[in-house]
C-alpha cells in the first residue's frame, strides 16, 4: 500500500517542521527529526517522479482475465 | 352454418377462436380500475384513449417484478405479455396477463425511486459503509465504453495531474439492457485481477433511459460488496444514480472524479519543496536558539562573589532595619505607659469618698430639721383640732341639759314636730340615761 505510505510520509514530514519551526526542540532530536524529515522528503519524491504511465484494458472473465494495450492513448493529449 | 346454436355452443366457439388466434399477444395500454383481492391475484383494465380490455394478472406466475422492480399503479403505462381468455359463464373475454413491465419515462422514474428507497432501507447508502479513497493511486481502474469523449477526458486530465498512475480499462457497453451486466462482470474481474487502488464508474450524460442500466440493483449490490472504493461519474452534474448513492464518492462529471482521485502532481512536489525549506530554516534556527541560550547563560553563571556581597549588604540593612524599628517600638510602649499612669492617677477614688461624706452629712442635717419642724406643726395641729371636737361632742350638750329625740321607727333624729304624729313611740337621749315615750299632742309653730 505504497499510497498510504506517501500520505503518512507527508504527514510526518509536516509534522517535523511544524515541532522544529515551535523552536523548543532539543537538539539531538531537531537533527534526529532532520534526518527522518530528508527521507520523507526522498520518498515523496521518488513517488513523484514522472515515468511512462501504462494504459491497458483488463478484457474476458475473472478465470481467463487478459491484458492488452490500450491504443486509444496514443492519438489523445497531444 | 344455419345450424341453430345454443349460447353455450356459440360462446365455446368463440372461445376455440379466439383462443387460437390470440395464443400469445403482447399488448400496451394505461392500467386502470386496478384490484388486488385478498386472493393476490391482481385485476385491472387495460385502455387507450379509444379502447378498453379487462386483464386479470394471477399470483402464481408473479413474475412482473422480474425485469425491474417496479408495483402496478393506477395510470401506469405498461407493456404486457398476455394470452386471451373467454370466460364461458359470462360470455366474456379478458387478458390473462403473465408479465408486465413499464413504460416510458413516468414508470423508469418510479422504478428508480422504488429501488432507491428499497436499498436506503437497507443501509447500503450509509456514510459508515463508505470506504476511503486513496490519496496517491498508483493503479486506477475504469469501467466505461473504450470509445469516446468519456475515456479521452479522463485520461487526459489523469495524465496532466498525475502522470504516475497506471490506467486499466475495462471496456463495456454504457447503455442498453447488456450494459448493467457488463458493468457487473468489469467490477469483478477488476478485483480479482488486483493491484487496483480506484474504480472509477463513468458515462457522460444522457436521458433516464439512456442511463437505466446504472439504476440497476444487482449492479448497484455489487458497487456496495466490491473491495476497492468505487467512484460513480454517470451523467451530469443533474443525474442521479442508484450508482452514485451507493458509491464510495459520487463525482457531478467523469472529469470531475478523473480530478476527485488523483491530486496534482505539481502541487505535491511544489508543497514537498516548501516544507523542505522550511524544514531547513527551522532546523538552523533550532541551533541558533541553543548557541544564544548557552551564550546567555554563560553570561549570567559568571560572578557568584557579587551576588554574596549584594546578600551581605542586604543583611546589614535588614539588621539596622530590626534594631531601629525595635527602638522606637519599645519609646511608643513607654509613652503610653506614662499616660495611663497620668490618667490612673486621676481616677484616685479617695478625694470622691470625702467629697461624698460631706454631702451625706449635709443631707443628714437636712432631715432632721426636717423631721424636727414637721413634728411641732403636727403636735400643734393636734390641739387645735382636739379642742374643736370638744365643743362638738354631743354628750357635752347633753350635759347642758340636752335631750335627742329619735324615732322609734326609723331611728332618724326628730328636728320639727311635723315630722311626728301622735301615738308614734320615739326615744328620747340625756346626757345620762334614755327613756321612750309616746307621742300625745303636737303642736305646730
Amino acid at each position: 500500500m505504497a499510497k498510504d505510505k506517501f500520505e503518512n510520509a507527508l504527514e510526518k514530514l509536516e509534522d517535523i517542521v511544524r515541532k522544529m519551526e515551535s523552536g523548543d526542540m532539543p537538539l539531538d532530536e531537531a537533527l534526529r527529526s532532520f534526518e527522518e524529515g530528508i527521507k520523507s522528503i526522498r520518498f515523496c519524491a521518488a513517488k513523484l517522479e514522472e515515468a511512462e504511465r501504462r494504459v491497458e484494458m483488463l478484457l474476458g472473465k475473472e478465470d481467463s482475465l487478459q491484458v492488452k494495450r490500450f491504443e486509444g492513448d496514443r492519438s489523445d493529449g497531444r | 352454418m344455419n345450424d341453430i346454436l345454443t349460447v353455450s355452443q356459440l360462446n365455446n366457439n368463440i372461445k376455440i377462436l379466439l383462443e387460437e388466434r390470440f395464443d400469445f399477444v403482447l399488448v400496451e395500454g394505461e392500467v386502470s380500475n386496478l384490484r388486488r383481492p385478498q386472493s393476490g391475484h391482481i385485476y385491472f383494465t387495460l385502455k387507450d384513449d379509444k379502447s378498453q380490455i379487462k386483464a386479470v394478472f394471477f399470483h402464481k406466475f408473479g413474475t412482473y417484478q422480474r425485469r425491474t422492480d417496479f408495483e402496478l399503479e393506477e395510470g401506469l403505462k405498461v407493456l404486457c405479455r398476455a394470452r386471451l381468455n373467454v370466460y364461458l359463464p359470462r360470455g366474456e373475454y379478458q387478458l390473462v396477463v403473465e408479465s408486465v413491465e413499464p413504460l416510458g419515462v413516468g414508470a423508469l422514474q418510479k422504478a428508480f425511486e422504488q429501488l432507491k428507497a428499497k436499498l436506503f432501507a437497507e443501509g447500503l447508502f450509509e456514510e459508515r459503509h463508505k470506504k476511503a479513497i486513496p490519496f496517491l493511486p498508483e493503479k486506477i481502474g475504469v469501467v466505461t465504453s473504450p470509445t469516446g469523449a468519456v475515456i479521452r477526458d479522463i485520461l487526459n486530465i489523469t495524465k496532466r495531474r498525475f502522470p504516475m498512475a497506471d490506467i486499466l480499462i475495462a471496456p463495456v457497453r454504457v447503455q442498453g439492457n447488456d450494459a448493467a451486466p457488463e458493468i457487473i462482470q468489469a467490477l469483478r474481474n477488476l478485483q480479482s485481477y488486483g493491484a487496483v487502488d480506484v474504480i472509477v464508474i463513468a458515462r457522460g450524460g444522457g436521458s433516464l433511459e439512456d442511463i437505466a442500466p446504472f439504476n440497476d440493483e444487482a449492479l448497484a449490490r455489487e458497487i456496495f460488496r466490491s473491495s476497492i472504493p468505487v467512484v460513480s461519474a454517470v451523467g451530469h452534474e443533474t443525474d442521479f444514480t442508484i450508482c452514485d448513492f451507493v458509491a464510495d464518492l459520487r463525482a457531478p462529471t467523469p472529469s470531475a472524479a478523473a480530478e476527485l482521485i488523483v491530486p496534482e502532481s505539481m502541487e505535491l512536489i511544489a508543497k514537498i519543496n516548501i516544507l523542505k525549506q522550511r524544514m531547513i530554516a527551522g532546523y538552523y534556527r533550532c541551533q541558533k536558539d541553543r548557541r544564544n541560550k548557552i551564550a546567555g547563560l554563560q553570561e549570567r553563571l559568571k560572578d557568584p562573589r557579587r551576588f554574596l556581597i549584594n546578600l551581605k549588604i542586604n543583611l546589614d540593612d535588614l539588621k539596622e532595619r530590626l534594631r531601629s524599628s525595635f527602638d522606637h517600638e519599645k519609646q511608643n510602649l513607654n509613652n503610653e505607659l506614662q499616660q495611663l499612669q497620668l490618667r490612673l492617677l486621676h481616677q484616685n477614688p479617695a478625694r470622691k469618698i470625702s467629697e461624698r461624706k460631706i454631702l451625706l452629712k449635709n443631707i443628714q442635717k437636712d432631715l432632721f430639721n426636717n423631721l424636727s419642724g414637721r413634728l411641732a406643726a403636727l403636735k400643734e395641729r393636734l390641739r387645735k383640732n382636739s379642742a374643736v371636737l370638744e365643743s362638738l361632742n354631743p354628750l357635752g350638750v347633753l350635759q347642758r341639759g340636752y335631750s335627742i329625740t329619735r324615732s322609734m321607727e326609723s331611728g332618724m333624729i326628730i328636728r320639727q314636730a311635723a315630722d311626728l304624729s301622735i301615738g308614734e313611740d320615739v326615744n328620747i337621749q340625756l346626757a345620762r340615761g334614755n327613756f321612750n315615750a309616746k307621742i300625745e299632742k303636737i303642736y305646730q309653730e
